[in-house]
């Protein structure tokens, strides 16, 4: 087993000139927002004798009347509509428990589900592993900051490199070699327990680098911007990507890659 | 005690530093990036690291849930290479125990636990070099570690210990300080609103001197407040330039 090891060096400072040019105004906890009792409180601020005090820290956010304060990591909230990719952690009677690094667990009622010979209701959820398998073993799933998924029409993405992933909006992303057949019935699931190639294993291994790396570096996750990564990343071995040098490299070049194509 | 005077003629404390001046505070947020939450801070030469995790659901006993508000959790640790000689801790000895109760009791009144009813929060403190002024590094890299999970406070909680020596109050005491003997108080403070969120002091002080070292202790927890302000607003700036809009 290869082992690496380096000294510790100094962090550099993030430099000004990557930011847009909006100065958001940025409160901590206990900082006055407005004594202007006009306005609705929303999400991160509460009422203190008079005025309006933040109890997050990050941008305030004016949305007309309502004024709220976005903290920058959160547990997700679920909205309804959202795609999530949970684990399943408890199994009763009528219901299933779901791990979806939520505040609280999330409940499936098993009437919802899906199972062979049933005509039921189509499935709202992807799973791993507990008694529904869905795909493979060596299919893997990462957590992310919720607050770096976007919010896009579609979360089930095929990417041409071979490989799909599913961005949960709750942080949990789900990669799987795509698969060949596509004609299956709607609504169905097909219990796939073939070993996955090595090839595809490759892919599936860069892309989880590639969106590690995105990770760090802060960046949305969207089908766009782990393409582009997972191009800049191909000159690299896989367990290059990982170090900060490469790592840096890649990521400024998706950055710049997205800059051009928006304007 | 002879050849050691805590506070010199000239007003020096045995590190050089004058009465009410604190130790040097380096701290930092986001250094793991599995938790939900996590901070460093150094206060000299005591290091505390902190993790929090949470709001999530309770795991083991579900009957310890709280039906309006959140089950606060912490834990405090300190590593058996922390002070002069190495001392091997059990987890759950009496100390560890009194001081995760201690910060219990600091969160719960910081932390805006209504916003999560039925969920747990937890906080787990360790640390790491141990020199003096232990509760009031845990207490402020917990407040750091809480903030960078996005979990909504009432305010920072700064905390602070002081002494008294010689008819003057010291601000934060170091060990050396600590270990001769003389009265000594941790105050945890709300500093805009400055209500007091845990007072604690074990040793025998006369009450004509208390409102001095109080005083001592809260200006030092409002110099506490204003670094640590200074690290959160920077590493909020930070994070929002890398995510733009």
């Amino acid at each position: 087993m290869a082992m690496e090891m380096r000294l510790p060096v100094p962090r550099k400072p993030v430099s000004e000139s990557l930011g847009r040019e909006t100065k958001k105004h940025l409160v901590v906890p206990g900082d006055t927002i407005t004594t202007d009792t006009g306005f609705m409180r929303g999400h991160g601020t509460y009422m203190g004798e008079e005025k309006l005090i933040a109890s997050v820290a990050g941008p305030v956010e004016r949305v007309n009347k309502l004024i709220c304060v976005k903290a920058l990591k959160t547990r997700y909230n679920g909205e309804v509509g959202d795609i999530v990719v949970g684990r399943i952690t408890e199994v009763q009677q009528k219901r299933w428990k779901v791990e979806t690094n939520s505040r609280l667990d999330s409940v499936l009622l098993l009437s919802s589900m899906n199972l062979p010979g049933g005509e039921l209701a189509e499935v709202q959820a992807v799973f791993s592993d507990g008694a529904v398998s869905l795909h493979t073993r060596s299919l893997k799933y990462g957590k992310v900051p919720p607050s770096l998924v976007k919010r896009q029409k579609t979360h089930f993405h095929d990417l041409p490199c071979g490989a799909s992933v599913i961005l949960g909006n709750n942080g949990f992303i789900w990669i799987y070699p795509t698969p060949e057949h596509k004609e299956e019935d709607a609504g169905g699931f097909i219990a796939n327990l073939e070993p996955v190639s090595l090839a595809d294993r490759e892919v599936i291994s860069r892309l989880r680098n590639c969106i590690v790396s995105l990770v760090t570096q802060r960046m949305l996750l969207y089908d766009t911007s782990i393409l582009y990564c997972y191009e800049a990343s191909l000159p690299h071995q896989i367990k290059d990507i990982l170090k900060p040098e490469v790592m840096e490299e890649i990521v400024m070049e998706t950055r710049q890659r997205l800059l051009e194509q928006e304007g | 005690m002879a050849g050691l005077e805590l506070l010199s003629d000239q007003g020096y404390r045995v590190d050089g530093r004058r009465a009410g001046e604190l130790r040097k505070i380096q701290a930092r947020m986001g250094v793991f990036a599995q938790a939900d939450g996590s901070a460093y801070i150094e206060q000299g030469n005591t290091k505390a690291l902190a993790v929090v995790y949470g709001p999530h659901e309770i795991r083991g006993s579900r009957a310890r849930a709280l039906p309006d508000r959140a089950l606060v959790n912490c834990q405090y640790s300190s590593a058996t290479f922390s002070t002069g000689e190495r001392k091997r801790r059990t987890h759950g000895d009496r100390k560890s125990c009194e001081m995760g109760l201690q910060l219990r009791q600091t969160f719960e009144a910081a932390i805006l636990t209504q916003l999560h009813p039925r969920s747990q929060i937890d906080i787990y403190v360790q640390v790491l070099q141990a020199d003096g002024g232990t509760y009031a590094a845990c207490v402020n890299a917990a407040t750091l570690a809480v903030l960078d999970a996005g979990i909504p406070m009432r305010d920072f909680v700064c905390a602070c210990s002081a002494g008294f020596v010689d008819g003057t109050a010291l601000a934060d005491l170091s060990h050396v300080e600590e270990a001769a003997g003389g009265p000594q108080l941790a105050l945890a403070l709300l500093p805009a609103s400055g209500q007091i969120a845990l007072l604690e002091m074990d040793a025998r002080l006369h009450e004509d001197h208390l409102e001095q070292v109080l005083e001592a202790a809260a200006r030092a927890a409002r110099d506490v407040h204003t670094l640590l302000d200074r690290v959160v607003r920077q590493h909020v700036k930070e994070a929002s330039i890398l995510l733009g809009d």
